[in-house]
């Protein structure tokens, strides 16, 4: 069929798996999203879609199983957080270990001995400073050596994943171009001394990034309501304005929880156009989750279909409509 | 008939506004110029002599303005960042004891220096000046090391952290006998110096208050900066939406711990005016009571807005320090049957109760707001049900975590 689906994988997910307690909620889900496809999410209500989409994006934990994005490993099970303490800890250990002994056989004395004493205090909470502000240095070196650390939902936006939310998640009280803007936060570099000393290139960044938020804007549909307040503009901008947001940091994989969610016909079929456009101007990858069948048929190359957790279909949108499966979770089995 | 177009006013001030926006730094400088000399000038005139002589309205000037370098910096952890401190007197502490260490025979005993006996008290005093950076420093390192562990808390919990912070510190001044002098204080600091000045005096409060305008005027010119960059939009995303902030992109721990250190070093730099001013720190200095009242300045002022929550501290002390004190004056002098028995001073946190009340009632956005935070108090929720399932949805989500 479509000659997309043979593109390399940009996204591959395997064996995921996420429980909350007794509750499986998502149960070994492998998944690919090949390069400039449209690719679907669907299932009953409470089928595990959402979470799923979580931990795609970072936002939970998955229980098992690990999520690739572009070749590089992005995200598994948390289990590392011993052994990058190790690293730290280990050494101020044999540091306060010496010191000891040079103290009991008596080379150590004094003011040496407190400098010692206070340098393995300095390794032990610099460390622990580093690894709740993880700077990216530090995630690099330790991958390096080999400790890897789940990414979070901003690592994944920088590495190149946009999204939306199923209810609209919008900064209310800011303009539209102020939430294009903190969309745009991972691609602007100025820092905390640029914005004191406001130097000329924080200046003309700011600039930039102004016309360029107007630029996508455009693309959305919304030009000229770049400075109204994003409460008041009606649904089915806000729901442009999301995406609009969404792609300021320009990724590569945008995911869609629900975005016709609440659109009438006409808002719908435009979205459709949207979709597509992003897909075949910008070359985008497209992850759908959707209620709204009509769309999801319509647009995708490919459908997953997920129930209670389990992938119980995958295939082109012909294959899933007839899938036996399919048809008995959402309308149920046919009485004997 | 042709009447002539009469400009409105609302429009001029709005031109005044734009032109202000654009130049800002201009702006705040002249503004501060201006809001100085006419402080200045009030001092002297009719009403404001009867309370007190001019020289005692300029050395509380200055003292007010060490409360609104308070409020500005709290405004950026609470106001702009939305993250509640309680214990922010805890930094506006470390900032003092960090000059006192620097500037006293007894701090340089501890520290194993001898600044003061090498250059003398008049040259020692110019350390002043890199110490109102230095202190800044040194509160940001302590509000990195209380913000990290902490900030993954949010609203109420991260309140009362930051409240144990704000009591532990001065206790920890209070009882570390041997090396903060416990509860007698640290005394006899060198008061700051300048080249062709000199050293600042006690009788003089002229310096201290010119210096004052100036490091207010670069407080509030970096805290509109930051407002007003790729930073402070960060803070407010934080602010209004945490999950969605992440999901686009902002890393937030860094950026709270960024307000919150930032935050700290504001009142650092009060700390160490503060401290070369008075000469001398006691733990006593720095308990709730002040913590609390800077957070009523801010809100009060109306939270976001720099040059509302500069105002507002400047209303507050004031009225704290001179209206109180002249109120009790006035109706002793005047024998008036109840009022003269009234201790106004005593009255402060039921006056301070009363106007937060009042304001909360009345104009929760405070006296001074925000355009943004009027916005977000005044807005009719359009959809109940939608706002009922993103919230839902963001306590599961943060649940999972």
């Amino acid at each position: 069929m479509s000659g997309v689906l043979d593109n390399t994988p940009i996204l591959v997910a395997r064996g995921v798996t996420r429980r909350f307690g007794g509750l499986v909620a998502v149960s070994k889900v492998d998944f690919t999203i090949p390069e400039k496809s449209i690719v679907s999410l669907i299932g009953p209500n409470g089928a595990g879609k959402t979470t799923f989409f979580n931990v795609l994006l970072g936002v939970i934990d998955p229980t098992d199983g690990s999520v690739e994005f572009n070749g590089r490993k992005m995200i598994a099970r948390p289990e590392r957080l011993a052994l990058e303490s190790l690293v730290w800890i280990g050494p101020a250990l044999i540091l306060g270990l010496l010191a000891f002994l040079g103290a009991q056989a008596g080379i150590l004395s004094g003011r040496l001995l407190a400098l010692v004493g206070f340098l393995v205090l300095l390794i032990l909470v610099g460390s622990l400073l580093l690894s709740i502000i993880r700077p990216v240095w530090y995630h690099k070196r330790l991958a390096g050596i080999g400790i890897f650390r789940s990414a979070r939902p901003n690592d994944m936006v920088e590495a190149g994943v946009g999204r939306t939310f199923q209810n609209i998640r919008l900064f209310k009280n800011m303009t539209a171009v102020e939430n294009v803007l903190i969309g745009m936060h991972v691609k602007l570099k100025g820092g905390l001394f640029g914005a004191i000393l406001s130097t000329r290139r924080v200046r003309e960044e700011e600039h930039a990034a102004e016309r360029r938020a107007e630029e996508l804007l455009t693309l959305v549909g919304l030009k000229g309501k770049g400075n109204e307040a994003a409460h008041n503009l009606p649904y089915g901008d806000q729901r442009r304005l999301e995406i609009a947001r969404a792609l300021a940091s320009d990724p590569r994989l945008l995911l869609l929880d629900e975005p016709a969610a609440g659109m009438n016909p006409k808002e719908t079929n435009d979205l459709v156009r949207l979709i597509q456009k992003l897909r075949d101007e910008l070359g985008l990858t497209i992850l759908l989750i959707e209620h709204d069948m009509k769309l999801v048929m319509g647009i995708s190359d490919r459908i997953t279909v997920l129930d209670h957790g389990e992938k119980i279909a995958e295939g082109t949108p012909e294959e899933v409509r007839r899938d036996p499966r399919v048809i008995e979770a959402y309308l149920g089995a046919p009485a004997a | 008939m042709t009447a002539a177009p009469i400009p409105a006013p609302a429009g001029r001030l709005d031109a005044l506004r734009t032109q202000a926006g654009r130049h800002r730094s201009w702006a705040i400088t002249v503004g501060m110029a201006v809001l100085g000399v006419i402080l200045a000038v009030l001092a002297y005139l009719p009403p404001f002599t009867l309370a007190q002589p001019p020289a005692a309205w300029i050395d509380g000037y200055t003292n007010a303005g060490v409360f609104v370098l308070l409020a500005l910096g709290l405004n950026l952890v609470v106001g702009v960042a939305g993250l509640l401190d309680l214990g922010y007197a805890a930094f506006f502490a470390i900032g003092a004891y960090t000059y006192a260490y620097i500037a006293s025979p007894f701090g340089n005993g501890i520290l194993g220096i001898e600044l003061i006996k090498t250059f003398g008290t008049e040259w020692t005093g110019l350390i002043f000046w890199p110490m109102l950076l230095g202190g800044a420093l040194v509160a940001a390192l302590f509000g990195i090391l209380l913000g990290a562990p902490t900030l993954r808390l949010r609203g109420d919990y991260l309140a009362i952290v930051t409240l144990g912070f704000g009591e532990i510190v001065p206790i920890v001044f209070l009882n570390s006998d041997a090396i903060t002098n416990g509860t007698n204080g640290i005394g006899g600091l060198i008061r700051p110096a300048l080249p062709l000045v000199g050293g600042f005096s006690a009788t003089n409060p002229w310096p201290y208050y010119v210096s004052m305008l100036v490091v207010v005027t670069i407080v509030m010119m970096i805290c509109y900066r930051l407002v007003e960059s790729r930073l402070g939009r960060s803070w407010e995303a934080i602010r209004e939406d945490e999950l969605a902030a992440a999901a686009n992109g902002i890393n937030t721990v860094t950026t709270k711990l960024l307000a919150f250190a930032l935050g700290a070093s504001t009142a650092g730099i009060a700390g160490v005016f503060n401290a070369a001013k008075l000469v001398t720190v006691s733990a006593d200095q720095f308990t709730f009571i002040v913590s609390f009242t800077v957070l009523a300045m801010v809100v009060l002022g109306g939270m976001g807005n720099f040059w509302g929550v500069a105002v507002g501290a400047f209303v507050i002390y004031t009225i704290n320090n001179v209206l109180l004190k002249s109120l009790n004056q006035f109706f002793d002098s005047t024998q008036v049957p109840f009022l003269k028995d009234v201790d106004f001073i005593q009255l402060q946190f039921l006056l301070y109760g009363l106007a937060l009340v009042a304001m909360m009632l009345m104009r929760p956005e405070g006296l001074f707001p925000n355009s943004r935070r009027k916005r977000e108090l005044h807005t009719e929720v359009t959809e109940p049900e939608q706002d009922a399932l993103t919230t839902a949805e963001a306590t599961t989500e943060e649940g999972q975590r």
